[in-house]
């Protein structure tokens, strides 16, 4: 592993957002590819609950796919769950994401993540406020949050339980008066009680990249739809109303099983739709 | 006074000739069996006096019998030396002549009152002696059909007394009924028209019939994951006669056939318990008997529950799945196990089950969830061409009418493995191209790649069409394994 540069408070590359928090690192270790100046791009922060569900899952990833594409730097946590779906979703939408690490700057934590680490640094980078050999323990991750809102105009949560370490994220911003925003979710579901909360406070609610673009001046990247067939524009209109496995899509439908199945790849390959657990979803 | 018989015993499947010498000598009586004889075979002893004497036969008094099992340095086991036992035995007290024994092989379990009954592995003994230049082969009655299977006459015996008044040629070989094709019709197994709904898993069912690939099935319980495993048999081709052959010798060895079906001629299938040892699974013991693997030869290997499997059994399961044969070495010897199966798999998508179940909230914690899905390896999940998620169907899934039945989707996979064989289908150059952005667009690796194309190619076959499409691959693309699970 080359040496990891080292970003001191002082030096002129050191992102102002960041340096103007309330108690900003003294230095930030980075790796990777990306150059210092990325921290400087306008950035969004994407997090969210380590264990979601298909629905956060498929939010977080088309929803950093169309934020990277339209040029914004997105950052987040590199966690499982939604911080990994969120630097998954940049990757494919040919953008910049920056994940800053709760350990040392030579640790890939979580193990299960080293593959994406590796992705990340192709052109992006990993950022810690911790030198290198530094264990990850639960005190540091809040500490880390605080780095993660603080490179951000605005930090998106996608889902988050009502006591989860996405909402200390989303404290710090609404702290140093940075932009926040949720995405809401089904008010039966736990898993979204956290982010319905942040709404009924006040937050943006997310209904679309749209809603985030919005907040830094910018328009949706140019839409270019790929045409896709009859059978899949007929599977799309009822996704866009519901997410649905393909036997239902079928049933509904009336398409053929093995023609569906194609028609459903096809979609898949134009990102128009997302499949998690067997569940099929529009993109946003 | 000497006498001797011959029989086979197995190492592995394989048949060794073995010669049962008996010898007779004035002295303090007693009764010694030596040449590496194990406890079943040392027992025989006991069986065999008492099935003499039941016989109305001469037990040799005041004699020093000594019985050799040559090769004197092969290991022996098993009960099948009882009947060889007692014709050596009489041959040399010259009950009977002895040159009757030179042309025939006998194997079968002595009863206490004289009767014959069977062993395993009777039709590799038979097809041993067959090989050996003998013509007949003696044995238990129940076994003359399957004994009958290795081209060979058998000599059926319900008795001790009546195999001694055959060699005297006191009597003619006893008649035994031969296998009808009646016998040979099968009787009919679960049916896919059982499965309602699941039309996506059911297609897939149906590809990995045409094209031999192993197929994952993943998705919260009670979802008909293993219902469905349990009708792939059903949509198989039948074995052919010289498949048949194989698989019922691995199931005759392990004492699976039933008698009064003797020949296995549907693929077999196989769904070990969970808890099942990594020799169980894959074969061996000390004497190297088959494992599940083999026993599914030609068939279905079912692994219900996958993650819930041993590390071990499932990290020892990567090479016979690659080179279709199990290579067992141990001290007493080597032997290889044919192990050409289709593997079957169902899990769970979370170890409490609830995930992808739309009625239940998955309590699992992230960490718990990686490590349910970690176990099972990259390597491993390569082995699956295909994979299929089949979360719960609604209520409006299961009001559906019955689906297909087996006979008619199993046409279709006969006429497709036809093809695949003859003329396989070859890929246009749009589907080429849309394979090629898969790759890009999808998390698919070269690997990854070269199943879809497989899998394509099956769904070509099944298409009846000359070439694969570029729908057949974007259906094939449909089943590569979820981007949840490691897999490349």
């Amino acid at each position: 592993m080359t040496e990891p540069r080292v970003l001191r408070r002082r030096d002129a590359e050191f992102p102002q957002l960041l340096a103007a928090i309330h108690d900003p690192p003294r230095e930030l270790y980075l790796r990777g590819g990306g150059t210092p100046e990325q921290l400087s791009y306008p950035a969004v922060a994407i997090v969210g609950a380590r264990a979601c569900s298909g629905y956060g899952r498929s939010v977080a990833r088309s929803l950093a796919r169309e934020l990277a594409a339209a040029g914004l730097l997105v950052v987040s946590g590199m966690a499982r769950g939604i911080d990994g779906e969120a630097h998954r979703g940049a990757l494919e939408g040919g953008g910049i994401t920056c994940a800053v690490l709760g350990c040392g700057i030579d640790r890939d934590y979580p193990a299960a993540h080293a593959e994406l680490a590796r992705r990340i640094c192709e052109r992006g980078l990993l950022v810690s406020e911790y030198e290198p050999g530094v264990e990850p323990a639960p005190w540091r991750f809040p500490a880390r949050n605080r780095i993660i809102a603080g490179l951000c105009h605005a930090t998106v949560v996608v889902e988050a339980r009502e006591r989860s370490g996405a909402l200390i994220t989303a404290d710090f911003a609404l702290e140093e008066g940075r932009e926040v925003l949720a995405v809401p979710g089904e008010i039966t579901s736990a898993l979204s009680g956290g982010t319905n909360a942040l709404l009924r406070l006040g937050a943006t609610p997310v209904t679309g990249a749209g809603d985030v673009l919005e907040v830094f001046g910018l328009s949706p990247a140019q839409e270019v739809r790929t045409s896709v067939g009859s059978a899949a524009e007929s599977l799309l209109r009822n996704l866009r109303e519901v997410a649905l496995t393909a036997d239902e899509l079928v049933r509904m439908t009336g398409i053929d099983p093995a023609q569906a199945s194609g028609a459903l790849v096809e979609l898949e390959l134009a990102r128009l739709i997302t499949l998690e657990d067997g569940v099929y979803r529009a993109s946003v | 006074m000497l006498a001797r018989a011959v029989t086979q015993t197995l190492v592995g499947l394989e048949p060794r000739k073995v010669e049962v010498e008996a010898h007779l000598q004035p002295g303090i009586p007693g009764f010694a069996i030596v040449g590496l004889a194990d406890r079943a075979c040392q027992e025989a002893k006991h069986r065999v006096r008492s099935g003499v004497v039941s016989a109305s036969l001469e037990w040799p008094l005041n004699r020093r019998i000594t019985v050799n099992l040559a090769p004197a340095a092969l290991r022996k086991e098993g009960s099948g030396f009882d009947l060889p036992i007692s014709l050596a035995i009489l041959a040399a007290t010259r009950q009977l002549p002895p040159e009757r024994l030179a042309d025939h092989a006998s194997v079968g379990e002595l009863a206490l009152d004289g009767r014959v009954r069977p062993v395993a592995g009777t039709l590799a003994v038979a097809e041993g002696a067959r090989r050996g230049g003998l013509r007949r082969v003696m044995c238990a009655a129940e076994s003359a059909p399957e004994a009958a299977l290795a081209g060979i006459e058998p000599i059926p015996v319900r008795h001790l007394a009546e195999a001694v008044a055959y060699l005297r040629g006191e009597i003619d070989a006893p008649a035994f009924e031969p296998l009808s094709a009646q016998e040979l019709e099968v009787q009919g197994g679960a049916d896919l028209a059982d499965v309602r709904g699941q039309e996506r898993a059911r297609r897939a069912l149906e590809i990995a019939a045409a094209g031999s690939h192993n197929l994952l099935l993943a998705g919260p319980p009670g979802t008909g994951k293993t219902m469905l495993a349990r009708r792939l048999p059903g949509i198989l081709p039948r074995l052919s006669r010289h498949e048949a052959l194989e698989v019922t010798r691995i199931h005759s060895v392990v004492g699976l056939l039933p008698p009064e079906r003797p020949l296995v001629t549907e693929p077999p299938f196989r769904s070990p318990h969970h808890g099942a040892s990594a020799p169980a699974v894959i074969g061996g013991g000390a004497a190297p008997r088959p494992g599940e693997v083999s026993l599914a030869h030609r068939g279905v290997l079912l692994l219900d529950e996958l993650p819930e499997f041993s590390r071990s059994v499932l990290e020892a399961l990567r090479q016979p799945l690659e080179d279709g044969v199990v290579a067992v070495a141990r001290v007493g010897g080597h032997a290889l196990f044919p192990a050409r199966l289709q593997l079957l798999a169902t899990m769970n998508l979370c170890p409490c089950g609830g995930r992808g179940d739309p009625a239940v909230e998955c309590g699992c914690s992230a960490q718990r969830l990686a490590a349910y899905r970690e176990k099972l390896s990259r390597a491993l999940l390569d082995r699956f061409d295909l994979a299929v998620a089949m979360p719960r169907p609604r209520a409006l899934e299961l009001a559906a009418p019955p689906g297909e039945e087996s006979a008619a989707v199993r046409e279709r996979v006969v006429a497709a493995r036809q093809r695949l064989y003859t003329a396989p289908p070859r890929r246009t150059e749009e589907a080429s191209e849309l394979l090629s952005s898969a790759v890009d667009r999808l998390p698919l690796s070269g690997r990854g790649r070269v199943r879809v194309a497989r899998v394509a190619r099956s769904v070509a076959a099944l298409a009846g069409s000359a070439v694969v499409e570029s729908g057949h691959v974007a259906e094939a693309l449909s089943y590569r394994m979820p981007a949840e699970l490691p897999s490349s």
